[in-house]
């Protein structure tokens, strides 16, 4: 996983609250054995049915900061959705309110989730929405957005920052630890069974 | 204060622990199947990690294998279904390029993932066993901690053979006396879980206890075990004693000689003391248990045989109401019907619940010198290769084709319908499985969960049935 310490890019302005795991990708996609490509189902069905959709509009393209309404990623615990946005490009995703498992799915991926207040976020998505050009800035080091002179706050707890600082995922975390893993493997009853054949 | 087993085998896994941070806990096997790998493999892949332990690790296919007997199963042409060639393709070349052991269809070791595990004496009692599949807990039956897992914690384990885990609470579940003829391990699981509902052992690590626990052979345990998932447990086991060293003892990856004696050294200790205490206690009579069968859409919806389907209106519990309401209309059920005039079109004997051959060898004793009834078929799916090889060498096969059943491969097979085994819309069947959520067995089919022998009476009457009906 990579590290992330300051980022700054263009943002997309997706003007929706509740926008449920099944939006952000339809179940159809869940089939593949593939860990990544699943940008193409990335908010599939409102790409496909509406012309309009802010993903559509060329003036957003290659923006890597999703700024969505309240209540981003409820549904179904699918890890998917994380994957979605990470492979559409997203580096981060900027929402008054997540749901928890997709809160906590996003911070294990990497994909980082900055929550702001409402009123912030309004004036967010009026800005670039008069200017898709506006260079935004998340700064994990000060736990900071920042935009057009505009600077905010924001919450995370020590230990997901520290995670996503030093880009470490839950393997990173425990591979930390291989002296540990090296010493209960040497204490182990050699009698322990193996996977390998035993057939002559 | 003395130690539950649980809670002994936790603690012989704790690799690292830490204030505020879960337990890192050593995992002793990690078994793997198709379905739930790709993706934690190619994980692997992108981060251009290894598998930490290949020889911890083992491979099979079995759920979306065709059991049909007349199809080849060398390669994979006889899998229709492009989703499930590619996750049967896939599985193969991550095995091949990571090191893994892995047994295909067509391998004299294949089958159900839970099947071949005890059966290759891989399981054994002390030990963490996981899979990416919930019914995990099978293993448990050794006296193992044996648990499911998700698609990342694959990943987590492939790549360091270790989990981050909180410790789950515990529970004893105990059944004391003797099982009447003709009640079995499955009709024992349905009842507790009938008694506690399907979430009532969330966040449990569950120990079986009892007198009807230790008289169970180790394939019944297993049934019993297999089922914990479906009670929301995070884990269920017993105890190992004698039954369990026979059963281990001088199968192909058991230890030898000096090790064996070891081993049941070790194995010994594996008990929950007598002044330890458990964080939650049921207790049911083996004397109340009668042959169960479920009437709705989740594994705690079930009744005795002699019942009736019930009457939602007299269900206290709101939710509860409002659920066998709906799982009525989705099962075609008049409330007040006795159970026992039930028609089935379909009847299954296999799954890692009840796909053994003591299962298989119960199921055939009944059928025999009978005959399938008119407008039903019957599919017995044994749980793996060796399982089907013992049964034909029994003769078992035959007794089965005799009675007008069909005789296949092995496989996951109608337990889920991911091959083409599947139930029509509507069409009604009584299984040996463990699941009967809506469209598990296809789309809008309708199952009854019941014991090997309940399946094989009901198969020759048509109607769900005991063998004392015939
Ligand atoms: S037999 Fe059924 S429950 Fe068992 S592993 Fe296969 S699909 Fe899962």
């Amino acid at each position: 996983m990579d590290k992330f310490t300051v980022h700054t890019g263009t943002a997309v302005p997706l003007r929706r609250s509740n926008v449920d795991t099944d939006q952000i990708i339809p179940a159809v996609y869940l089939k593949r054995i593939t860990r990544t490509g699943f940008e193409d189902g990335l908010f599939n069905a409102w790409r496909t049915n509406e012309p309009d959709f802010v993903l559509n509009r060329p003036a957003f393209a290659g923006a890597t900061i999703l700024v969505a309404g309240p209540d981003f990623g409820t549904g179904s615990s699918r890890e998917h959705a994380v994957w979605a946005l990470h492979d559409y490009g997203f580096k981060a995703v900027i929402s008054p309110r997540f749901a928890d498992i997709f809160r906590g799915n996003s911070l294990k991926a990497g994909l980082l989730t900055v929550e702001l207040a409402e009123k912030i976020v309004q004036r967010l998505w009026d800005d670039i929405e008069d200017d898709p050009a506006i260079q935004v800035t998340v700064d994990l080091v000060e736990r900071q957005v920042r935009w057009s002179g505009e600077v905010h706050d924001f919450d995370l707890d020590d230990y997901s920052r520290w995670r996503l600082l030093e880009g470490l995922d839950d393997i990173g975390l425990t591979l930390r630890h291989v002296d540990d893993v090296a010493a209960y493997e040497q204490a182990r009853p050699a009698w322990k069974p193996t996977a390998i054949s035993t057939a002559s | 204060m003395g130690k539950t087993l649980a809670e002994k085998l936790w603690e012989s896994h704790v690799v690292r622990s830490a204030v505020g941070e879960p337990d890192l806990i050593y995992i002793d096997m990690h078994l793997v199947h198709e379905v739930t790998s790709p993706q934690a493999f190619e994980g692997l892949r992108l981060a251009g990690r290894p598998v930490h332990r290949p020889d911890l690790t083992l491979a099979t296919e079995d759920h979306n294998t065709p059991t049909d007997y007349t199809l080849p199963l060398i390669g994979t042409s006889s899998i229709k279904d492009e989703v499930s060639r590619t996750q049967i393709e896939a599985l193969r070349s991550n095995c091949a390029e990571f090191g893994v052991t892995i047994y295909p269809m067509g391998d004299a070791e294949q089958g159900i993932v839970h099947v071949i595990g005890p059966q290759l004496g891989i399981t054994q009692p002390g030990m963490t066993i996981v899979c990416g599949d919930s019914h995990t807990s099978t293993h448990g039956a050794f006296g193992a901690l044996a648990f499911g897992i998700g698609t990342s914690q694959v990943e987590h384990v492939l790549a360091t053979q270790t989990l981050p885990l909180d410790r789950p609470k515990t529970m004893a579940v105990t059944v004391n006396g003797e099982l009447a003829p003709g009640v079995t391990p499955k009709d024992v699981i349905l009842a507790v879980i009938a008694k506690t509902g399907t979430g009532g052992g969330q966040g449990y690590m569950v120990e079986y206890r009892g007198s009807t626990f230790e008289a169970m052979s180790m394939e019944g345990r297993m049934t019993v075990c297999n089922m914990s998932i479906e009670w929301g447990a995070r884990a269920g086991m017993i105890a190992p004693d004698q039954t369990t060293f026979d059963y281990v003892q001088g199968r192909d990856h058991a230890p030898k000689g000096a090790d064996w004696d070891a081993a049941v050294e070790a194995w010994t200790q594996l008990r929950t003391d007598d002044d330890a205490e458990f964080d939650a206690e049921i207790s049911l009579d083996a004397a109340d248990i009668t042959p169960f069968v479920t009437w709705g859409t989740n594994p705690g919806q079930g009744a005795p045989l002699s019942d009736i389907v019930p009457f939602p209106s007299l269900i206290e519990d709101e939710s509860e109401r409002v659920a066998a309401e709906k799982a009525l209309q989705y099962m075609g059920l008049e409330a007040g019907t006795p159970l026992r005039e039930i028609a089935v079109q379909t009847v299954f004997v296999g799954s890692c619940t009840n796909g053994r051959i003591e299962d298989l060898r119960a199921a055939a004793a009944v059928i025999e010198g009978h005959k399938v009834a008119d407008g039903v078929r019957m599919l017995v799916v044994p749980g793996s290769v060796r399982v089907r090889k013992q049964a034909e060498e029994e003769g078992l096969d035959k007794v089965f084709i005799a009675a007008g059943a069909d005789w296949r491969q092995a496989g996951c097979s109608m337990c889920l319908g991911m091959n083409p085994d599947q139930l029509a819309p509507g069409e009604r069947s009584a299984s040996t499985s463990n699941r009967n959520f809506e469209g598990r067995q296809g789309k809008g089919g309708r199952t009854h969960l019941v014991s090997p022998l309940v399946a094989a009476a009901t198969a020759i009457t048509g109607h769900l049935a005991s063998p004392a009906d015939i």
